[in-house]
């Protein structure tokens, strides 16, 4: 079935084909830029360095930085974690679905698996369990500093979770006002508001519909991650930043340098293959260039050899 | 001391270790010494393996003793007890249906043992009681009862024969189904024994059990009226065996000695035990080696989760808090649990469904076999049986085979070809018609009046007519009638070829070898027809119509070591005359020396032909001579010691200085393509080993000097079973050395256990290799079952053969198509089905395993429980049962073309531990590079143009795509036998994968806790990188695989031209089978 006479021009055809796709990704890649300012708070010169303490509750800080041409849009704004594992079978599994399917039975008597946090001194949690409760709580505003001015650039919390997430697999229950479906049942201890609170500016953006709270449900995939949080798509930045002068301005509300965890913002813009990811770009040009390589190779064994005959 | 009482209770007394005494029909009377009945056991012959009720324990626990159950069973115990990864479902429901499955296989098969079992033990049969004849079941009789024995019935037990209907005190036996003689023997009765067994009392002492068909050594004690009890010696001429059929005796009488397993019929068959086939056996050693994988992964896993627990603020960050119950339990036990999870996290590197697709592919398989028109016999109308669908890939591996001689190699039918007379050569023309028909023209009469003279031709004639041991049947009183019928169509040869009743049918002629039969056939032919013995009284027709009488005085009969036999007749006219015929070789130095050249010739001529030749010489006695020589001859039949060798010495001394008349020929025809057969398996690296029945060796001989070796049974039995324990390992391991270095070992006069000891000492040499077993006979069953394969010949010997063979076929040739075809291509695919199923499950795990070092080494699994049972049951499942079933990587005539491609696969070398390397490297790379490659994709979560991110299931789900993809490709790269099965199968295993995955994906199934791979795959197919890193693995997993093959078909030297030369070189050794 693989000829010489199949194989040589196929190996030919495929490089070719591979180096195409591998020059399209790598200079895709390369037009993607992305901006990522580490907030951890480690250095001593990091503006959020007093933050890092963990006794300092509400803690605020700024973080300026400043851009040389135009980033252009639309940008994506994502939090990153790092050493931070998601991907802890229990703790992945520490989740009650048919609560957050807005089984209002479930949010009486959690599942189990939501242990240690399925109650609450008496009351159950909702949404139960681990995963639910570490949710990622810092915020971030940026503000473009134009004149001295600080203007506040709009951040679009929309469409940053998966469409399925959002409609389908996690529904608030059908209670109204959503604040009286809670009623017997406690916050998550970790998380400062209950979960009808999420999102004061948008009521629709609250309970389990809201997106900050299903994007930190799916769980990352490895331990350094990141995770979608704001995008600018719309006024007067959905071009882009212009050059100039920024600051971003953090919540900083959640410890990670217990488990010596990073935090990052990353500023980043994308392509039709998504993120700046450099790696399939590369991989395509090495593998197209050795089918090329091999074809050669081939060629020059069967001309050694000459063609044995194929009956 | 419990032992011994359980012992006593078992009827295993100590005294078993000498011998044993039996009360004749269990009359303890006027014995002076109180003898006690001792117990022995019933008459029930059990094969089958289990009852009603010890099925289920038994059964289970044979099941669970296979390595593979016992593992899947412990996985399945530690998922139920532990908190795992996975949920006991996943590993308890494939477990339930393999061992469902092979119970009812199991219990069917046993159920057809007990049907067997009861058909012989319900036999009726006749036992005298207290002067009444009551019936009974064949189960009922005990040691010690009088049992009466019909013609044609077979005997329930062995038998001391006490009284035969028969005027002479002899019955007539056949031992087909025993040792695959169909001739008739003789038995004896006891000599001087009452008339009316009612009051007879007698008790016999004889040896215990032994399996020893042709050995018996007993006393029997009669007691009458107060008299010294008398005392006759009993040998194995008066035994009847269970098994063997009373033939042209309408009753005996016998007592029965030894019942039910203690029957040497019973000691002769072992068990049949489960053959397992040399691939299961690489199965099992690759599954320890992957199990020895699993278990130092899952170790690894253990370790370096402690370790880097161990490191501040991993043990126990805050957002991933420990219960309580975890933070009490034991350090230790913990690390226990953790290494049980793990190993149920890897578990399905060994999967369960290996052995259910190894068992389909064997099951379907064997229909294949089944249904190969090739196999197909018109004759008999039947094509070949499939009994045991385990060893299909045996019969790719085979080294040794071992073929009964007599009815499988040959027809058993023997034909009388031509003969010599004085160097005068006599053939008889229409040689090739059927075999025994005379239809004598005048042609043969004629040349004979031209070359010797008359006197010799006639002397010869009556040589041939009345040195043998022939019998003419007359069981009935329309016998006479039949040989009357006989000697008339003999009359009436000359003028009618036909006849008016084909004559063969009509005399029953009796022997003890089947080559006289046909001599004294062939004598027919020629004019001199025997009539048959009366009262110690030959009578032979002669050419001129007159019957000849002849007094038969002395038979010196045929023994293998001497090799010729003799009778000494008194004809009419007062002259004694004997007449010899044997082998060339022990004729020749016993004749006067003018007359061996001339005829030496053409014996050799013969024997080169393969025909089996006897030389025929006589001499004359004196009345001095003759006296001398029969008293010497009743002396040493009456003496009691060393009476065999006495007999020898007169058997000697009387067989010399004799003269020469002529030779014979007789063909035993080989089998429809036998040679073609051998040849082709000579070329395929096979060793022949036919343990035959004499006669053959007389003429084969003299053809293979240089490389046969030929062995008969009573030395077989000196070099098996020496009197000193020293000596038996070196003459075994010398006997082995000599049987290996040569391409063809003959082995004759052979015992069923000595065919099965000689299997069974080549198939546990050096090497242990693969032996082969066919015949046709119940002689043989010992042999096939002992074999690694058994293949039964649908010949004339009946059936019991065919039942216990694995692989019955019609023909000898047949073995040729299924041994190089079939076998080979079985072997070809059940080793790559089984390599395959490592490497798909080694590149399956792998990302699994190196996940966890990304996941805290938390058994998190990379994939969604429904794709981790999936995987092996659906997606990958069927393409390679179709390759199991249908890949043909060489086309089947050129496998049977070429039988050098046979010894490609030799040794199993497809499945030695290169082969096995070289997959699981390949199994490790793949895995590297599926894990690693979305590893490096996932550096950065977003995928999607819409700048979302991907989580740890779509991860799984990619690595996963990738996976399936590959496998399946990699199959259909290695397929060579495009069907539309294959092209079915393949690619509707990939679309169903990607159908099932949108399915799944597609729905919110009310029975799962958690939808983790809800629209997974949906947003994976929506992001272009995705796709991008799919196509890239794939291709990059399979390049090497494609170069691979590409080159290999260049540097690879034409098959076709090698294997002419190396066929060049077996046809040689070919020349003499």
């Amino acid at each position: 079935m693989l000829s010489a006479g199949i194989v040589i021009p196929g190996f030919v055809v495929i490089g070719l084909v591979f180096i195409g796709i591998g020059v399209a990704l790598f200079v895709t890649s390369r037009s993607i830029t992305v901006l990522e300012i580490d907030y951890t708070g480690v250095e001593k010169d990091s503006p959020c360095f007093k933050c890092s303490d963990p006794d300092i509750k509400n803690c605020g800080c700024k973080v300026d930085f400043s851009i040389d041409t135009l980033f252009e849009g639309p940008l994506f704004l994502y939090y990153g974690l790092s050493n931070y594992f998601q991907n802890y079978r229990q703790y992945g599994a520490s989740k009650d679905l048919t609560q957050l399917s807005g089984d209002l039975a479930s949010f009486k008597d959690p599942s189990d698996v939501c242990y240690p946090y399925d109650y609450s001194v008496q009351k159950p949690i909702v949404p139960c369990g681990s995963i639910a409760n570490s949710m990622f709580n810092d915020t971030f505003k940026l503000f473009h500093i134009v004149k001295g001015t600080r203007k506040q650039v709009a951040l679009d919390g929309k469409g940053i979770a998966w469409w399925t997430d959002y409609n389908v697999k996690f529904r608030n229950p059908l209670v109204n006002p959503l604040k009286n479906a809670f009623n017997g049942t406690t916050k998550p201890p970790f998380w400062p508001k209950p979960a009808y609170e999420l999102d004061p500016t948008d009521p629709a953006n609250n309970g389990f519909d809201n997106q900050d709270f299903l994007v930190w449900m799916r769980a990352a995939a490895l331990p350094n991650f990141r995770k979608l949080y704001r995008r600018i798509s719309e006024g007067e930045y959905e071009k882009g930043l212009p050059a100039g002068n920024y600051s971003l301005e953090i919540a900083y509300n959640y410890p990670v340098l217990q488990f010596e965890g990073r935090k990052k913002v990353v500023f980043s813009n994308v392509s039709w293959m998504g993120g700046k990811n450099e790696f399939l770009g590369i991989a395509y040009l090495v593998i197209g260039s050795l089918c090329v390589v091999m074809s050669v190779v081939m060629l020059i064994v069967y001309a050694k050899f000459k063609f044995p005959e194929e009956d | 001391m419990l032992r011994r009482r359980i012992n006593r209770l078992l009827g295993r007394d100590e005294r078993r270790a000498d011998s044993r005494t039996i009360n004749v029909g269990h009359r303890t009377g006027t014995s002076n010494e109180a003898i006690i009945p001792a117990k022995f056991c019933d008459n029930r012959i059990v094969s089958a393996k289990y009852t009603v009720w010890n099925f289920l324990p038994k059964n289970l626990f044979e099941q669970f003793r296979r390595i593979a159950n016992f593992y899947f069973l412990i996985i399945f115990l530690v998922q139920v007890i532990v908190d795992t990864p996975t949920s006991p479902v996943t590993s308890g429901i494939p477990l339930f249906f393999v061992i469902t499955v092979t119970a009812i296989k199991q219990g069917y098969e046993d159920w057809l043992r007990h049907k067997a079992d009861n058909e012989v033990n319900k036999y009726p049969v006749t036992v005298l009681e207290d002067g009444l004849r009551i019936r009974k079941e064949s189960e009922k009789i005990k040691v010690g009862d009088v049992v009466e024995v019909e013609e044609d019935e077979t005997f329930p037990c062995d038998l001391i024969l006490l009284q035969s209907c028969r005027d002479d005190d002899t019955c007539f036996v056949t031992t087909a189904s025993l040792d695959g003689e169909s001739n008739h023997k003789t038995h004896y009765t006891v000599p001087d024994i009452e008339k009316d067994l009612d009051s007879l009392n007698a008790t016999i002492e004889c040896e215990q059990p032994q399996p020893d068909l042709y050995k018996f050594v007993g006393r029997m004690h009669l007691y009458t009226n107060n008299q010294d009890p008398a005392v006759r010696s009993l040998g194995p001429e008066n035994l009847l065996l269970k098994g063997a059929t009373l033939k042209n005796t309408q009753r005996i009488f016998g007592v029965a000695v030894y019942t039910g397993m203690e029957t040497k019929m019973a000691l002769n068959y072992q068990g049949k035990s489960q053959k397992r086939s040399a691939v299961e056996k690489s199965i099992n050693a690759f599954l320890l080696v992957y199990l020895c994988i699993l278990v130092s992964k899952a170790l690894v896993c253990t370790t370096l989760k402690y370790v880097w627990q161990g490191k501040p603020g991993q043990d126990e960050p805050w957002y991933n808090e420990k219960t309580q119950k975890e933070k009490d339990t034991n350090l230790y036990l913990k690390m226990f649990t953790d290494f049980l999870s793990f190993m149920v996290l890897f578990n399905f590197i060994i999967p369960v469904s290996m052995y259910v697709t190894v068992e389909m592919q064997k099951f379907l398989g064997s229909y294949f076999i089944t249904w190969d028109q090739d196999f197909f016999d018109p004759e008999i109308e039947e094509g070949a049986l499939v009994n045991t669908s385990d060893l299909n890939e045996e019969l790719g591996q085979v080294e040794y085979v071992f073929t009964d001689k007599t009815g499988t190699l040959t027809q058993n039918n023997m034909e009388f070809i031509e003969c010599c007379i004085d160097g005068f050569q006599y053939r008889y023309q229409d040689a090739n018609s059927e075999v025994d028909g005379p239809c004598v023209t005048d042609g043969p009469l004629n040349k004979l009046q031209q070359k010797a003279g008359r006197e010799r031709e006639e002397l010869f004639l009556r040589a041939l007519c009345l040195c043998h041991t022939v019998q003419v049947k007359e069981s009935t009183e329309r016998s006479q009638d039949q040989v009357d019928g006989l000697t008339d169509g003999v009359d009436g040869l000359g003028v009618d070829g036909e006849g008016i009743h084909p004559p063969q049918e009509q005399i029953g002629l009796i022997a003890s070898s089947p080559d006289e039969v046909a001599l004294v056939k062939g004598a027919m032919r020629y004019g001199f027809t025997f009539l048959g013995l009366e009262s110690k009284t030959m009578k032979i027709r002669n050419r001129n119509n007159d019957v000849e009488m002849y007094e038969l005085l002395h038979v010196l009969n045929f023994d293998p070591v001497r090799r010729r036999m003799s009778v000494i007749v008194r004809a009419k006219s007062g002259d004694t005359i004997l007449f010899c015929k044997g082998a060339d070789s022990s004729i020749f130095p016993r004749v006067r020396q003018e007359e061996v050249e001339n005829i030496r010739m053409h014996v050799e001529r013969n024997a080169k032909e393969g025909y089996r030749t006897l030389c025929v010489a006589y001499k004359c006695l004196s009345a001095e001579e003759y006296n001398q020589a029969d008293k010497g001859l009743k002396e040493a039949r009456l003496a009691l010691q060393d009476r065999e060798e006495r007999l020898m010495a007169v058997y000697n001394q009387l067989e010399t200085g004799m003269s020469l008349i002529g030779a014979t020929a007789v063909e035993d025809r080989l089998q429809e393509e036998a040679a073609e057969t051998m040849e082709a398996l000579q070329g395929a690296g096979m060793k022949d080993a036919p343990p035959a029945k004499a006669g053959v060796t007389r003429s084969w001989s003299s053809s293979n000097q240089d490389f046969g070796f030929i062995i008969d049974g009573a030395t077989l039995s000196m070099v098996l079973n020496p009197s000193t324990e020293s000596n038996a390992k070196l003459y075994k391991s010398l006997f082995l050395q000599i049987c290996q270095n040569c391409t063809a070992v003959l082995c004759c006069r052979m015992a069923p256990l000595q065919k099965a000891q000689i299997v069974k000492m080549v198939k546990n040499s050096k090497g242990s290799p693969i032996t082969l077993s066919i015949g046709d006979g119940a002689n043989d069953v010992s042999m096939i079952l002992e074999a690694h394969v058994g293949i039964g010949i649908k010949g004339k010997e009946g059936r019991q053969a065919v039942r216990n063979s694995d692989y019955a076929i019609p023909k000898l040739m047949h073995l040729k198509k299924l041994l190089l075809a079939h076998g080979h291509l079985y072997y070809v695919r059940i080793a790559h089905l089984v390599q395959y199923f490592f490497y798909k499950n080694l590149c399956f795990i792998l990302p699994q395993f190196l996940y966890q070092f990304f996941c805290g080494y938390s058994q998190q699994p990379l994939y969604g429980a429904v794709y981790l049972t999936m995987y092996n049951i659906c997606f990958t499942s069927m393409p390679i049962l179709a390759y199991s079933l249908l890949e043909q990587h060489i086309c089947i005539q050129d496998l049977l073309d070429n039988a050098t491609l046979y010894r490609v696969i030799a040794k199993n070398a497809m499945l030695r531990w290169r082969p096995f390397l070289y997959w699981t490297l390949l199994g490790v790379f793949h895995g590297l590079l599926f894990f690693f490659g979305v590893r490096f994709l996932f550096s950065n979560p977003a995928l999607q143009d819409n700048g979302q991110v991907f989580g740890n299931w779509s991860y799984g789900t990619i690595v996963f795509t990738v996976l399936v993809l590959t496998v399946t490709l990699k199959l259909a790269l290695d397929t060579r036998h495009w069907t539309w099965i294959n092209h079915f199968v393949i690619w509707g295993s990939l679309a169903f994968y990607v159908f099932f995955s949108f399915l799944w994906g597609g729905t919110i199934w009310p029975f799962l806790s958690q939808q983790r791979l809800y629209f997974v795959f949906a947003n994976m197919l929506s992001s272009v990188s995705a796709w991008l890193v799919i196509i890239l693995l794939v291709l990059l997993s399979l390049l090497p695989e494609i170069l691979l093959v590409v080159f290999r078909k260049t540097h690879s030297p034409n098959t076709r031209q090698l294997s002419d030369g190396r066929l060049l070189q077996t046809s040689r050794i070919n020349q003499f089978l």
